[in-house]
């Protein structure tokens, strides 16, 4: 068989590539194109007429205050579970690295909330904020409360909590392995040149492990700004709209209220915004990584 | 006593104050859990009037389960949750592991437009995809509401993911003079991809299982504009629809989360080591 010929790498590479290739085009490429001119047009989801409307979704994202207040709010959302998040897991990483007995069962106990889904755990906490914060905070101040997803900051509180509690044991696990790739003579060298622990710590190790925090601070980043399931089953909007986020509002814009085209011109946005935010940390980052 | 004496007793001390703030803080990550399982052994009356007491004045029931399992028809989404879940991500490791191998020994212009339009691909959030996904499989083909439909779609968005680690694993881990060896011995590439080099990708095909079978059982999102029809729901969408439904009752709520909950927390149990692992080489790599 001759290796070179154009039939011989056809079939070979539709026999290998075809079934990943057909499915990555079907439910990827495919969609993205077609979610570009979607938004040219001011399709109802219902009626086989996707009436061509130009700029229009775009004036109307641009216009949409609600979808700007959403979107400030993930802003406000995302800034303080990134850092809460990062902060935790990295002192998280750094208790059950310092060779504490047990660690790899506090490591596994850590990850747990990272095994549910967003649904179930936004309903988890929904009942421990409604239920159990409030029994404590009767029992303590001897009158009734109201929860705190009742008001429309303790609902935003809620949300932070929620996402640091989720992905502080995900994000611990890239520290993790980013305190385990600083060889221990760096730190001990330093040790003997007379650096306390702490001096160290901030001088030689975090330094060394600027790749794990710009991964995870990138991670946290794209996954706060595209929350969905725990906004829906946590507070769901409530109160008064007063807690949607910018995913979510998508979502209420395309599928509840039926602007398709509108709908999917601000999610565009949305990605857009997030894709920036990211990559502008990712070079922000790698632009003063050191080597070991 | 001396200054190593002194230095080994003040590392004890610090040790032990460390495993405090341990035990505290693990204390404080598994007690939204800890709250669900104590609650759900009392009745909505006990559970109203002291949701943090161990057991209720109406003392200890397990009534909620089979009512709760009835009312979500439990077997049936957790069936259809495995189905799912399983389907896509075998699918995902075959057709992946197939793309990543022509993708690495070919040099061919049409495996580097695929694979750099996969890496690219990879930034593209759902949330952009999904309005499209709907108008085209829902409105213009019309193939929504098959359990098909989703695995299908599950496994076309994670291939991106899993065909550049496998590109990864192969490039680096599998010698190209062991396909030679089997091509002299007569075996030609698809005997050769099944009996050399896909033996070989066990470390990665756990870790893409692992990944991707917790990300399919957990999805919303997808699932939910996916299957509208009852009989197909997954646990995540039963779980949603159970709670509009029964909100009120909340011993019912408390076991249909615990069951939610239970498949892969018992399953971790087992696996906890391997799923921390795939996890961690999964987030190191990608």
């Amino acid at each position: 068989m001759n290796r070179n010929k154009l039939s011989y790498k056809v079939s070979q590479y539709l026999t290998f590539a075809g079934p990943a290739l057909i499915l990555f085009l079907g439910t990827v490429i495919i969609p993205f194109v077609y979610g570009l001119y979607l938004t040219f047009t001011s399709w109802d989801g219902i009626s086989r007429e996707k009436p061509f409307v130009g700029g229009d979704n775009y004036v109307a994202a641009f216009t949409d205050t609600a979808y700007w207040q959403a979107l400030g709010r993930t802003m406000v959302y995302s800034f303080f579970a990134v850092i809460l998040i990062n902060a935790l897991a990295f002192f998280l990483a750094y208790l059950v690295t310092s060779g504490v007995k047990g660690e790899n069962f506090f490591r596994a106990g850590f990850f747990v909330p990272n095994l549910i889904g967003g649904i179930v755990l936004g309903y988890v906490w929904k009942f421990v904020f409604n239920r159990a914060f409030v029994a404590v905070a009767d029992a303590i101040t001897g009158g009734s409360n109201p929860s705190l997803l009742s008001t429309p900051g303790g609902a935003m509180f809620c949300l932070i909590l929620v996402s640091v509690w989720q992905y502080a044991g995900y994000m611990m696990l890239i520290y993790v392995a980013g305190f385990m790739s600083v060889p221990d003579s760096l730190k001990e060298a330093a040790m003997i040149d007379g650096c306390t622990p702490a001096q160290a710590m901030k001088d030689v190790t975090i330094p060394l492990m600027r790749a794990s925090f710009v991964q995870c601070i990138f991670l946290s980043i794209t996954r706060c700004f595209m929350v969905y399931d725990v906004n829906l089953s946590l507070t769901k909007g409530e109160p008064f709209n007063s807690s949607v986020l910018a995913a979510m509002h998508v979502y209420n814009q395309a599928f509840t209220y039926k602007n398709y085209g509108t709908g999917q011109a601000e999610a565009l946005i949305l990605f857009v915004i997030c894709a920036i935010v990211g990559v502008t940390q990712v070079y922000i980052g790698k632009k003063g990584e050191v080597g070991a | 006593m001396n200054d190593s004496q002194k230095a080994l007793q003040k590392k004890k001390i610090i040790h032990a104050v460390m495993l405090v703030v341990l035990i505290v803080l693990f204390f404080l990550f598994i007690s939204p859990f800890l709250l669900v399982v104590i609650n759900v052994f009392k009745t909505k009356a006990d559970i109203t009037s002291n949701p943090l007491a161990l057991i209720g004045k109406h003392g200890f029931t397990v009534k909620n389960f089979p009512e709760a399992m009835k009312k979500m028809s439990f077997w049936t989404v957790f069936f259809n949750s495995v189905v799912i879940t399983c389907s896509a991500t075998v699918l995902t490791i075959i057709f992946s592991a197939m793309a990543g191998f022509v993708i690495v020994r070919n040099k061919w212009k049409a495996c580097t437009l695929l694979f750099s339009l996969m890496v690219a691909s990879m930034v593209i959030p759902f949330q952009v995809l999904m309005v499209p996904l709907v108008s085209v499989y829902g409105g213009i083909v019309g193939v929504l509401n098959h359990r098909l439909t989703l695995i299908l779609m599950h496994t076309g968005f994670s291939v991106s993911m899993a065909t550049f680690m496998f590109h990864g694993a192969i490039f680096t881990n599998i010698p190209i003079e062991l396909e030679e060896a089997a091509f002299i011995d007569g075996c030609n590439r698809w005997q050769t991809f099944w009996k050399i080099v896909f033996p070989l990708l066990k470390p990665t095909i756990a870790t893409i299982t692992i990944i991707d079978a917790m990300a399919f059982w957990n999805d919303y999102l997808l699932p939910s504009l996916v299957l509208q029809k009852k009989e197909l729901y997954t646990i995540p969408i039963a779980t949603q629809s159970f709670y509009g439904t029964y909100s009120t009752d909340i011993g019912l709520v408390m076991a249909a989360l615990l069951l939610a909950m239970l498949p892969i927390l018992v399953l971790y149990l087992f696996l906890q080591r391997y799923i921390v692992k795939g996890v961690t080489s999964g987030a190191v790599k990608g």
